[in-house]
This record gives structure tokens, sequence and C-alpha cells, in this order.
């Protein structure tokens, strides 16, 4: 499973990356690489970082301070490049809803300016590889949890990316779901070459799944390496008890990162 | 171009959609219609004014684009929530031109509503002066759907939630509407009142609205225009602005 050609070219390079909100530091001067190729599993307990981290990599969000390269592209000056190389799943549906699977198909591809003819055959393989296709002209409000992940997988491979990103992208699916998803990510991370870039609750996924792991907590990186790699660094037998060896076992009560910010913006009186 | 076009379509798809929502604009403004227009219509002609319907035309007809429009810039939060604002902004597209055809999307959605209050007009009695006139009509309600949806745009992008929504309706689009003349003529107000008119921008729509249907302008087609497209481009400009700098 684990036998994909992989080479030493780092895909994305992370260097001294920092991302402040007010008085917060969301993101503490983290330094990582991703090779071209690999399936990369971003780790962390609630509030760590992941979310901020993969924000600035997408060019969603501007880093306080840092280098970042993706596809050898700066996110911050080469924003159009930068996108073009990336497909994404959000943690959040990210669907219009009240639009077909394949209407929300098309209207991804032309965003992304994709000669039509291309287009209509890509759509349809990939909407028959999330087993989709039959039901492409049901609006989406109509599909269940587990249906528009599938959906919203096959939309951000549309345009042939170069790297995948998923956030979270199992959240509250069934195990069935979940399974298939995993299944559908491997093929096509073998098939097409494509860089995976992942974050996850469940730890069997990332050892299943993953290359390589990298952990942060509070902002900061605190461990790196190959699932079994950091079993053996903290001489425990599963990435969830080495997880939890580096992370500790309190609960986060951090806000999720977006509320945090939210309330930090309505304090500042942006509203 | 093609990146324009989708959205634009994107927001006919969506409107034509959702029937309830088409019915429930509608709601407002034809009480207005109904209730002022029948209400009115005596003393305004004891008083000398002649046709109160004729002069309350389009004066709902603004009110419906105005607050279709309004609503439809605004829907930028509803996006925001509900997370598909994201997929449009990681997408190779610059900002502006996202926000251009939600803009021409949201104002095409607004005209619709505003034609629909012109043909049930039309059933209750109303008549315009020309076909010519009606072409007119139709270019400024899609100037007044234009700059309202980009102010719509402008507001949303400075929101996280709905629940500033509420205080917009109350300070913002009512007041807009209420003290635009779309209810009253503009002649012998007093001064505070018809400094205010003539600040707003919504005031010369109307005016050329109803200089366009039935031919009483009071502040001047070509003011009208030149407000009007004026007060447009800087809205679209600023509206435009805001949504490049939204950050998720």
């Amino acid at each position: 499973m684990k036998s994909i050609e992989q080479t030493d070219e780092a895909v994305i390079r992370v260097t001294e990356l920092s991302k402040r909100y007010g008085n917060f530091l969301a993101v503490d001067n983290i330094s990582f690489t991703v090779r071209r190729g690999e399936i990369f599993a971003f780790l962390g307990p609630n509030g760590a970082g992941k979310t901020t981290t993969i924000k600035m990599l997408t060019t969603l969000l501007t880093p306080t301070d840092g280098k970042l390269l993706l596809n050898g592209y700066d996110p911050v000056r080469e924003q159009d490049a930068v996108r073009r190389s990336f497909g994404i799943v959000f943690q959040d549906f990210s669907l219009d809803n009240e639009l077909t699977a394949r209407e929300n198909m098309v209207f991804h591809a032309v965003l992304y300016s994709m000669p039509k003819n291309v287009r209509e055959e890509r759509i349809k393989m990939l909407l028959e590889l999330v087993q989709l296709w039959d039901r492409k002209d049901e609006q989406v409000k109509k599909f269940s949890g587990g249906m528009k992940r599938r959906l919203e997988i096959a939309r951000g491979l549309l345009h042939l990316p170069q790297i995948f990103f998923l956030d979270e992208p199992t959240l509250g699916l069934d195990p069935q779901t979940r399974n298939l998803l995993w299944n559908y990510i491997r093929e096509l991370n073998e098939k097409e070459q494509i860089t995976v870039f992942f974050t996850t609750h469940i730890m069997e996924e990332a050892e299943r799944a993953a290359h390589t792991v990298a952990i942060i907590d509070h902002g900061k990186i605190i461990a790196r390496g190959s699932p079994k790699d950091l079993a053996e660094q903290t001489g425990t037998t599963s990435l969830e008890e080495a997880f939890l060896a580096l992370t500790g076992k309190d609960i986060r009560d951090e806000e999720s990162e977006s509320n945090g910010r939210m309330l930090g913006r309505m304090l500042r009186g942006r509203r | 171009m093609n990146v324009i076009y989708i959205l634009w379509l994107r927001q006919l798809k969506r409107y034509f959609r959702s029937k309830p929502r088409i019915l429930g604009a509608l709601g407002q403004p034809l009480l207005f219609l109904f209730a002022l227009g029948f209400g009115f219509g005596p003393v305004y002609q004891r008083a000398g004014e002649g046709n109160y319907m004729q002069f309350l035309v389009p004066g709902i007809i603004a009110m419906s684009v105005l607050f279709t429009s309004m609503f439809n810039g605004i829907e930028i939060i509803w996006d925001r929530q509900f997370g598909f604002l994201k997929e449009t902004l990681v997408a190779p597209v610059s900002r502006v031109k996202i926000m251009l055809g939600r803009t021409f999307g949201g104002a095409s959605v607004a005209v619709f509503q505003g034609i629909i209050i012109l043909v049930i007009s039309l059933l209750i009695g109303f008549r315009f002066s020309s076909m010519p006139a009606l072409l007119a009509a139709l270019f400024f309600m899609f100037m007044i759907a234009v700059l309202f949806t980009a102010v719509g745009t402008a507001i949303a992008s400075l929101l996280e939630d709905m629940q500033g929504f509420q205080l917009i309706m109350n300070f913002l689009i009512m007041p807009l509407f209420f003290l635009s003349g779309a209810l009253f003529p503009l002649n012998d107000l007093p001064a505070a009142v018809d400094a205010i008119v003539r600040l707003n921008p919504l005031s010369y729509g109307v005016d050329g609205l109803r200089g366009a249907l039935i031919g009483q302008a009071q502040l001047g087609i070509w003011a009208d225009l030149g407000v009007l497209t004026f007060s447009s481009f800087v809205l679209v400009i600023i509206g435009g602005y805001l949504f490049s700098k939204i950050q998720i």
C-alpha cells in the first residue's frame, strides 16, 4: 500500500511560519516539508493550529510571519498559481445546496477555466468514481452527509490538482463511508501521483493511510515521522498512544478556531 | 467573462428555485401598493395632485428592487456561514470577478422582482406612457439594483453572521426607502427632509423611474442618470474592495 513512488522533491515547504490573532499565537514558528507523492497527516488536538495552517497554505489567510512554498509557488504573492495547484475538502461542507451535483461540478470547472470537452469527461469519470453519477441531477440539499463529502472529493479533484488538502474529511461519517473515502484517496494517490495533506482526529486513519505524520500542539510542531517512528520514539505500540503520550491527556477547552476569532473581532469592535 | 457568467447564472438558478422567496419578497411591496395606493388616493386627488396610484407605482417598483438587491448582496453572509464562499475564494479567479458576477446576478434578480410588481400594477390600472419609456424604466431598475447589490455586498463583507441584519434593515434599508420620495412628491418639503432626500441616491432612482414611466421627474432625468451612474460606480468599487479583503 505504501509502495508508491516518492521523490525527495518537497511539494510543500513551510519555513518559520507564524500566525497571530491579537495576543493569541495560533501558529508558532513552524517548519516542515511534504514530499511530492506522499500522504501526509497533520494531527493535533482541537485548536492546535491545524486549520489555520491549512488556510495559510491555501491562500485564505495571510501569515503573520514566515515563508511558504507550495508546488514551487508562494501563496502570498502567486495566489493563482498556488490555487491551481491544489484541491481542497474543507472541514465544513462547502457545496451550494440549491444546485445539483452536476451543477456544483460545472461551477467548479468554470472557476478553474477547464476546457469544455475535458470538463465533461472528467466530471463523468469522477462522479462515477464516487458513485454519484446516477444522482448527478439531484439538488445537493437532498444528499446525506456522506454523499456530500463524496461529491466534495470529486469536486476537489476535478481540475487535476497536484496537492489535495482534506481537513477532517471523515468528520461525522459512518465507518462504511469513511472506509470508502480512504479507498478513493489511496487510489488517487497511487493513480494520479497526487500529494495528499489531511487532518483527522481518528488516529487509525492516519496510521493506515499516512506515510508521514506531523503532530502540532499549541501552535508548535512537536513530532514528525512515519506512524511507526512515532510509536517507537514514544515507546508505545500505536499512533493513538503515541499521540496521547506527546500531547498529554488534558482536554482542550479552547474554542474552535473560527469562534475564537469571531469573539476576538467582536471584542475589538469589528461589527 | 465565463466566471462572471457562471456566478450570474448561479444567482438566477437559486432565485428561480426558491418560489417561497419570490412570493415572500412580493408581500411587502404589494401591501404598500394596495394600502397606500387605495388609501391615500382620494386625499391625493382632492389635493389636486392627480392619480396617486400612478404616482406610487414607480416608488413601489423601486422599493421592491431596493429590498431584493440589498438582500442579494447580503446573501454573501449566508454563503460564508454555509461554507460555499470558501469554494469561490480558493479558486484561481480574481475576487473582483466573483463580486461582479454576484452583483450582476443579484441585480438581475432584483430587476425581475421589479418587473413582477410592474405587471401586477398594470393589472390594477397603472398605465405607463410609451414602449421606449418602458426600456428606460428597465434601465433605471437595473441601475438601482446594481447600486444596492453593491451596498449589500460591501456591508456583508464586514459582517460575520446575520445578527446585524435587523440593524441594517431598520437603520439603512427602511430609511433609504421612506426618505426617497417613493411615497410622496418632493415639492414644499421641510428643508431638512428635502436635504436628506436629495442626499439619498435612491431618490434619483425613484425619480428616474417616475420620469421614465409617467413623465414626472422632479429632480431631472439627467441628474438621476448622473447620480445613479456615479454612485453605482463608486459602490461597486467599494464593494469589490471590501469583498476582496474578506478573510475566512
